[in-house]
């Protein structure tokens, strides 16, 4: 039971995306008490995980961080920061870790800081996979072995725990690997005893930032304040709100069930949740729920699926433009034939795909007969095969074929505009998920390591 | 003929993880919701058509207070593997704007 709501500014929907000074003014003014944002999220693909890289640069990171340090240092307020560097891997944590230590000496504050990773070891993983303690999620079937040492880096998804736990040991900042966007925002309401419905339906709604509000482009963070019987949401900027729709409506996004969240050690369920207009901005949520489930976290792993070169051409001549389907098809054709007899590769060493940019490059599919032909096209040749070497071989074997393919046989050969020279460009791996899995535990803590670094003690802030 | 473009007001596909592609159809009214929303031509069988799903795998939620529907669906493959067209699948839905609606006949 909480004696007081507790208020939670949620200040951005990623770190690094353009935390607003006086949004966090406003948002400490209210009352809150803490500060919890996401650093990332798989939707940017697996290359994140797979090379321990950030998405976004570092200024952008660092500007954040400091506007966010700043206002927790003087407000006295904790900091957390989940899914550090886009994908939350060890090394992803430590170059948050970095600019952290960076900012702290800039500005003057001396935290206590909590890192908390959740990288796993991969023979660790294959004895609970023999135990039988990972299970497969769909689309994907049981887990081999073979599968996760084709991963270069594997996390799992923690849940509150470990942050309610640092929060409890005195961490002014705390810095976690993958982690779920809602036991970010979720962790530090539940620390100060709020109820978990309502905490975990909390941090859904505030973990895109102002996207929950009416107008998701007008300001960037929301103010979110907890209770007893459910929770209230506002946008941190004035002249921005929430309304019922907008609030409950984000509960559809980037979710395959509206209703129902899976987190670790429980479900959030929503069905019969209310969603009323406070005042002019704020909306408040009743009948969330929680159900309490056996203790799972979710598996991430990324690694690579070969090598590719690409080149890109555009065609403005009308006779192509006017038997596209025909042409990509011959072409193809003709360049499989180039690979084969001059590199001596079978069809299964190698993959080349052409997508027509300007006609159907997003689906690969024909278009419907009768559909105008388009002014120009770019046409983006792929080439992907088991090494760098090759996968660059093959684009240059392509080239000359790629660069002038008549449309008929017999014509003077074209020459179609190549965009770059040389023209061909090592695109380095193809980055892939490959797990999509959960690992049963005991403890909540058993997959999660936690190293302190304080700065409150001379000695320790090298 | 009625088609999902003529009875919505938005209409929106995005990758829901790695693994899964979620669509969103936002109908004009109360009235579109209720007789379009459990269209047989919305059912498995489109996804399994269109974007190669599993139709066993796919799952359809109806959420009258908003007059939505949220269809999700396996990925044909992971995200951003060998032949990725769409990485955040934020161009899927356009498929489906054409699609034909009945409204008499139901999806059970």
């Amino acid at each position: 039971m909480l004696d007081a709501p507790v208020k939670i500014i949620v200040p951005v929907g990623s770190l690094g995306a353009g935390v607003r000074e006086a949004e966090l003014a406003y948002g400490i003014s209210s009352g809150a008490s803490a500060i919890a944002t996401d650093a990332g999220s798989t939707d940017s693909g697996a290359a994140y995980l797979a090379l321990g890289m950030s998405k976004n640069n570092r200024g952008s990171v660092k500007r954040d961080l400091r506007l966010l340090m700043t206002a927790a240092k003087d407000a006295g307020i904790p900091l957390i920061v989940g899914t550090c560097g886009q994908a939350g891997g060890d090394r992803n944590v430590d170059w948050t870790r970095d600019i952290v230590r960076e900012v702290a000496d800039e500005i003057g504050y001396r935290p206590r800081i909590a890192v908390l990773y959740s990288e796993q070891d991969k023979n660790d993983l294959k004895r609970r996979n023999a135990q039988g303690h990972i299970q497969p999620l769909p689309p994907l079937g049981a887990l081999a072995d073979d599968t996760i040492d084709a991963c270069d880096h594997i996390v799992a998804a923690m849940g509150a725990e470990p942050y309610i736990e640092a929060l409890e040991s005195g961490a002014d900042i705390i810095l976690g690997g993958r982690t779920t966007d809602t036991a970010v925002i979720a962790s530090y309401a539940l620390m100060k005893g709020a109820p978990a419905g309502p905490a975990w339906h909390a941090a859904k709604i505030s973990e895109c930032g102002a996207q929950c509000a009416a107008e998701p482009t007008n300001g960037s963070g929301v103010l979110i304040s907890i209770d007893n019987d459910g929770f209230s949401v506002e946008p941190l900027t004035q002249g921005n709100h929430c309304t019922p729709h907008s609030v409950s409506a984000h509960m559809l996004y980037e979710n395959s069930d509206p209703f129902r969240l899976i987190e670790p050690g429980g479900v959030l369920d929503v069905t019969d949740a209310v969603y009323e207009q406070a005042d002019a901005r704020t909306v408040r949520v009743t009948g969330s729920r929680w159900e309490t489930r056996p203790y799972t976290m979710k598996l991430e792993g990324a690694g690579t699926a070969g090598y590719q070169t690409v080149m890109l051409i555009g065609i403005q001549d009308p006779e192509v433009l006017g038997r596209l389907d025909a042409f990509h098809d011959k072409m193809l054709a003709a360049l499989y034939e180039r690979v084969r007899s001059t590199m001596g590769l079978s069809d299964d060493d190698f993959h080349i795909s052409l997508r027509i940019y300007g006609w159907n490059a997003v689906t690969g599919e024909t278009p419907p007969a009768g559909t105008p032909a388009p002014r120009e096209v770019g046409i983006l040749f792929v080439a992907t095969a088991e090494d760098q070497e090759t996968a660059s071989q093959i684009a240059k074997a392509c080239n000359p074929y790629f660069f002038h393919f008549p449309i008929n046989l017999g014509d003077e050969l074209p020459s179609y505009g190549f965009a770059f020279s040389p023209a061909d460009i090592d695109r380095g791996p193809v980055f892939e998920f490959k797990l999509n899995h959960v690992v049963e535990i005991e403890d909540p803590l058993e997959l999660v390591r936690t190293t302190w670094i304080d700065l409150s003690k001379a000695e320790a802030a090298q | 003929m009625t088609t999902v473009r003529d009875v919505c007001r938005h209409v929106r596909s995005k990758n829901a993880g790695p693994f899964w592609v979620t669509v969103d159809l936002f109908f004009k009214d109360a009235a579109s919701f209720d007789r379009f929303h459990d269209d047989a031509a919305l059912g498995p069988d489109l996804f399994e058509r269109l974007f190669g799903a599993d139709p066993a795998l796919v799952k359809h939620f109806p959420v009258p207070s908003l007059h939505m529907v949220k269809i999700s669906y396996p990925r044909h493959g992971a995200q951003g593997g060998m032949v990725e067209r769409d990485m955040h699948s934020g161009q899927q839905f356009v498929r489906i704007l054409d699609v034909a609606l009945d409204g008499d006949t139901r999806n059970d």
